[in-house]
């Protein structure tokens, strides 16, 4: 039997999905099913002074309008990262329904139930509130408090090796830019949905998140109730991107509005609430400085800036961190300090800090190379790290370089000729450009459940998350091959507290933590069956010690003699017994603190640009990746060109606007915040160098956000290339282009 | 959304009556700007009379090659009909550049005339805005106005008219047939919509109760070539930051019928008729038509996050024109 690792295996539930028959949070239509609408606040900082809820009381099938006056008491939410051995998801501290005080435009600050979605709606509308309103801190350059953090995601929040500044003055050739990017919004398909409904004191929710047991701990917290008693299924979740990491306002709600009316609830955001209550991605405002000898090496290397938080939750966006691996410099300063605004606390997005982080070193790198008059893949050549930069420990695995001859190789880099504006299309300008891609090896604790039947099936288990990437299939593919079984008799289960413990789908870690688990879990197994084995008479396999025997076709079968063994089926029959299993819970060792465990890869991209509108057209966009041992070549090759689209929408499309004078977001909607339509995205490439890491689990990493780390600055770097203009600020509009200047190398 | 009342009409006389005997009653079309813009409160009908089944779903020639389309004809329809590919190519291209397939197989001709602004101001329901709630202010002066207009503004309002169709029908001379109370008229395009001056919630010179029931438009001089250019962030689905309709033709040389009217910029499909007159008798060149272009923006107020917007229009006329020009 071939492994099924590897292949390209259609998606497990590809079929439910496409046939509608995939049940997604809001479509859990319990009965006596009530319906919650938010009201938000429409003044960015202050309190509420009054609530007029009459006509919202009196507006047919109205249930209960629950506001702070009405709302039963709630403990305080524990915040995510609060804690290193508790599944904390807390997103925002503000006591919603708590208190009248409101900390940013568009937080929740009532409910309205009523027996329709359409009543509720309508009812919701009727509700006014008066406020007093305070003076809001709104922008990255405002009055806000300015604060280094004590840690950026457990690591040390600056960084100093050498002396920086003083290695840019003395550097043969130099760059010293700003770079920005502006606040981005998650736009999940499926929007934030919870349906709760109480059974004494007991809390069942189905709900849209990327961490069950995340949103189950911070229920149990909010409401004083047991673990126990609270049961969170999410089965399917319809695309996250870090949007539902952490336990957003919408699930306690639901189960307040249900606690009020005695009834099932279903609450389901509006797409401009999503926008109002889940907080993106923050703007960051970035500088990078390099510099160099004649000869291209790096001699010092300069990256720090500003991103913003939140008056009621801290969250870093750990842009430096690609600075912190990829290139070997003997100078490094990496930097950070955050402001504290009044407004829904920012979150992860995709790629958190990564991706906007590689907008300004790789657009960097790229006006390095300019001054160097090298070409910048060469440039990235030469400063390949021996042992990680700023740790000096060794890699797990660097196959960096490997990706980005990959990549050149691919997408035909040999023809680009250096001189901006040298290539053209007709009237349009085409660009070339290369970035690094970036992100880091996370493992986190997991557990897992594995049985077999007498029929040769296996059932996994495991609370981990299904929301677009392929979960069940992969970790399928895993069992099948460590069980000696074909994988279509391998059905894993995930997205439900009352399975084994995950944690979070996020930080790209759910795939290997969750495949360490099952690997413990086969390997209990194998004691378990062999237990079994040495109680009946006449099993080939008594007096076998674990080391000794192996899975093989359904069954164990001595490992030096594959023909001695027999089937699971045989093995149960002897003990009279249908089924048998094990669990294992699993946490990571040491290895992430011994080594420097990252993901590389490289972004080539070819643009079109017309020269009087300043509209860019991608042509082109092959990626190539350094991600160790890939599970599923078809689901892969799906993240990394996800990755890819979701990169091109920030380069050249997404920003949020935040009306700075009252705080509201002004283009909440899918037609004003633009993300790529089929018509911006080319036929995108994704290669992979594929050599495993010895230090994963199946020498796999994780791939879900390394994908859209450096598309922006390739769009940026291929940009430059066509038009000799640097856009430094994100999105690369057409205004910024009309109005930039050409740059000549200095 | 409020509740309303819903009535299907069983005639435009009988339309025309059941909207005229409510001042907030409203005629039901396509339904793509009205239900959208009822879900964010900002149309609060109270009767809603929906001429969707009405027959006015007829594209005919009209002597001398023009086309009388009726206000039912939905936008795909009229965007892939023959004699409107054949012969008003500017037309096609509008429309086919506009909102999706599924808004264009739902919307229609007399809807669209009548799009509403897509100012985040005027839907958001809450901000000042003196169009959605008069003498409240406006929000979109001192805002995020990247998609504002740039022409016909006032400091009451900067509100851009979004349609796509309309600016292709303002280079098309087109006649908008309407029934209404005080009986049958009908308006030259050039004479239907109006700027917002201080009266930003009035558009249109329609009355109130008075129906749309079709367009007629005359054919093009024989030699003329017509074309729509549209700009925008992204390939599809998105309102034009510029654009440009433009009619031209060329005999003996020069320009003897030229046609330009502006998408994107403006608070209504902005015919520019001085940029006309400056083109006609000269040669179709390069440098006439960016001085055509340069009056055309003639009175251009730039705001605080448009204000490239007056180049670029300008540079999307020389481009239309070139375009039709090269032929």
């Amino acid at each position: 039997m071939t492994p099924a690792v590897g292949k390209p295996l259609d998606r497990v539930d590809g079929r439910q999905k496409v046939t509608g028959t995939a049940r997604f949070a809001a479509e859990y239509d319990l009965p006596g099913l009530a319906h919650g609408v938010i009201v938000t606040s429409t003044v960015a900082k202050g309190r509420v002074t009054a609530f007029d809820t009459a006509a919202a009381e009196r507006a047919p099938g109205v249930l209960a309008v629950v506001t702070p006056k009405n709302a039963p008491k709630l403990r305080p939410t524990e915040p995510f990262g609060s804690s290193e051995t508790k599944p904390v998801a807390g997103t925002t501290t503000a006591p919603v329904l708590q208190s009248d005080q409101v900390f940013w435009y568009g937080q929740p600050i009532a409910v309205v139930v009523a027996g329709t979605l359409d009543q509720a709606k309508y009812a919701a509308h009727l509700v006014r509130v008066t406020y007093d309103a305070k003076p809001a801190e709104l922008t990255l350059d405002s009055k806000g408090r300015v604060f280094v953090p004590d840690k950026v995601q457990q690591e040390e929040p600056e960084i100093t090796i050498g002396d920086a500044e003083g290695a840019l003055t003395a550097a043969a050739v130099k760059m010293d830019h700003t770079y920005t990017t502006p606040q981005h919004n998650h736009n999940a398909i499926e929007p934030h949905a919870t349906v709760a409904a109480w059974d004494g004191g007991k809390l069942t929710v189905y709900d849209t998140t990327q961490f069950v047991f995340g949103v189950r701990y911070d229920l149990a917290t909010r409401f004083g109730l047991k673990l126990d008693d609270v049961r969170v299924l999410a089965p399917f979740v319809g695309g996250g991107f870090g949007g539902k990491g952490g336990a957003w306002p919408q699930a306690f709600l639901a189960a307040t509005a249900a606690k009020v009316v005695g009834r099932p609830v279903k609450l389901v955001l509006g797409r401009d609430q999503v926008y109002a209550c889940v907080g993106g991605r923050t703007p960051t405002r970035q500088r990078v400085a390099l510099g160099a000898d004649a000869g291209g090496k790096l001699t010092t290397l300069i990256h720090t800036g500003r991103t913003s938080t939140s008056t009621t939750n801290t969250f870093t966006e750990q842009f430096n961190f690609p600075a912190r691996h990829l290139y070997a410099s003997p100078n490094i300063h990496l930097a950070q300090e955050l402001i504290e605004l009044d407004v829904c606390p920012p979150t992860f997005m995709r790629g958190p800090g990564e991706c906007p982080g590689t907008f300004a070193l790789e657009s960097g790198m790229d006006e390095l190379a300019v001054a160097l008059k090298l070409d910048p893949v060469e440039l990235r050549l030469r400063n390949d790290p021996d042992k990680d930069p700023t740790r000096g420990t060794p890699f797990s695995l660097r196959k960096y370089k490997e990706a980005l001859k990959l990549g050149a190789e691919k997408f035909g880099w040999a023809r680009r000729t250096p001189e901006p504006g040298s290539m053209k299309d007709g009237r349009l300008l085409v660009g070339l450009g290369v970035a690094s891609a970036f992100y880091p090896v996370y493992r986190m604790p997991s557990s897992a459940r594995v049985e077999v039947t007498a029929a040769g099936t296996a059932l996994v288990q495991c609370g981990c998350q299904e929301m677009g990437m392929g979960t069940a299939t992969a970790q399928a593919q895993i069992a099948a091959d460590l069980l000696g079984l074909p994988v279509d008799r391998v059905k894993f289960e995930l997205g439900d507290t009352a399975l084994p413990f995950a944690m979070v789908a996020g930080g790209s870690s759910q795939t290997i933590s969750v495949a360490a688990a099952v690997t413990a879990a086969v390997a209990a197994l194998k004691t378990a069956l062999l237990a079994l084995a040495e109680k009946a008479d006449g099993s080939p396999l008594k007096g076998l010690k674990a080391a000794d025997v192996a899975f093989r076709d359904g069954g164990l079968a001595r490992a030096d003699d594959p023909k001695a063994g027999e089937s699971f089926g045989a093995i149960l029959a002897r003990a009279g017994r249908k089924a048998v299993d094990a669990k294992a819970e699993v946490k990571p060792g040491d290895e992430a603190k011994k080594l420097s465990m990252q993901s590389y890869g490289a972004q080539f991209c070819e643009v079109r640009v017309d020269p009087d509108f300043g509209t860019v057209r991608i042509k082109r966009f092959v990626g190539a990746f350094d991600v160790g041992r890939v599970i599923n070549a078809k689901t892969a090759r799906s993240q990394f060109i996800g990755g890819i689209t979701m990169g091109l929408g920030m380069a050249l499309l997404e920003e949020t606007h935040r009306d700075p004078r009252t705080g509201r977001l002004v283009n909440a909607d899918l037609a004003e915040y633009m993300v790529p339509v089929h018509a911006d995205v080319p036929a995108l490439e994704a290669y992979w160098v594929g050599d495993p890491d010895p230090h994963t689990p199946m020498g796999a990493h994780g791939i879900g956000e390394i994908g859209i780390t450096g598309v922006a600055a390739a769009v940026a770097n291929a940009v430059y290339h066509a038009t000799g203009k640097r856009i430094r600020d994100l999105p690369i509009t057409p205004e910024r282009l009309m109005s930039a200047a050409r740059e000549s190398p200095r | 959304m409020n509740p309303f009342d819903y009535a299907r009409a069983a005639g435009a006389a009988a339309a025309v009556t059941q909207v005229a005997a409510s001042p907030r009653a409203k005629f039901l079309a396509g339904g793509t700007t009205l239900i959208d813009l009822m879900k964010l409160h900002v149309e609060t009908p109270d009767t809603l009379v929906d001429i969707g089944r009405l027959p006015l779903d007829k594209v005919e020639a009209v002597a001398g090659g023009g086309l009388a389309v009726g206000a039912n004809v939905r936008n795909s329809d009229l965007a892939y009909h023959d004699a409107v590919l054949a012969r008003f190519p500017v037309l096609s291209e509008a429309l086919l550049s506009g909102a999706s397939p599924q808004l264009r197989n739902a919307a229609t001709v007399g809807g669209n005339l009548l799009q509403r602004t897509r100012c985040p101001y005027f839907r958001d329901g809450v901000s000042p805005c003196n169009k959605r709630a008069p003498g409240s202010g406006c929000a979109a002066l001192g805002g995020h106005n990247r998609g504002n207009a740039v022409l016909g503004g006032s400091e009451s309002c900067i509100a851009t008219s979004a349609s796509d169709m309309c600016v292709a029908m303002a280079v098309l001379n087109v006649t908008i047939k309407t029934q209404g109370p005080k009986g049958e008229r009908a308006i030259p395009f050039a004479d239907f919509y109006l700027v917002p001056g201080e009266t930003p919630e009035r558009e249109t010179v329609l009355d109130h109760g008075e129906l749309i029931v079709g367009v007629e438009w005359p054919a093009l001089p024989a030699g003329a070539k017509s074309h729509y250019l549209k700009v925008r962030d992204r390939a599809s689905y998105q309102f034009a930051l510029a654009s440009a309709a433009v009619v031209l033709e060329v005999a003996g040389g020069v320009v003897t019928t030229a046609r330009v009217a502006l998408g994107g910029v403006a608070t209504k499909p902005w015919r520019v008729p001085d940029a006309e007159k400056l083109l006609v008798g000269r040669k179709p060149t390069a440098e006439a038509f960016a001085a055509a272009a340069e009056v055309a923006t003639k009175g251009a107020v730039p705001r605080t996050f448009n204000g490239f917007k007056v180049a670029l229009v300008r540079r999307v006329i020389v481009r239309a024109l070139e375009t039709v020009a090269a032929g």
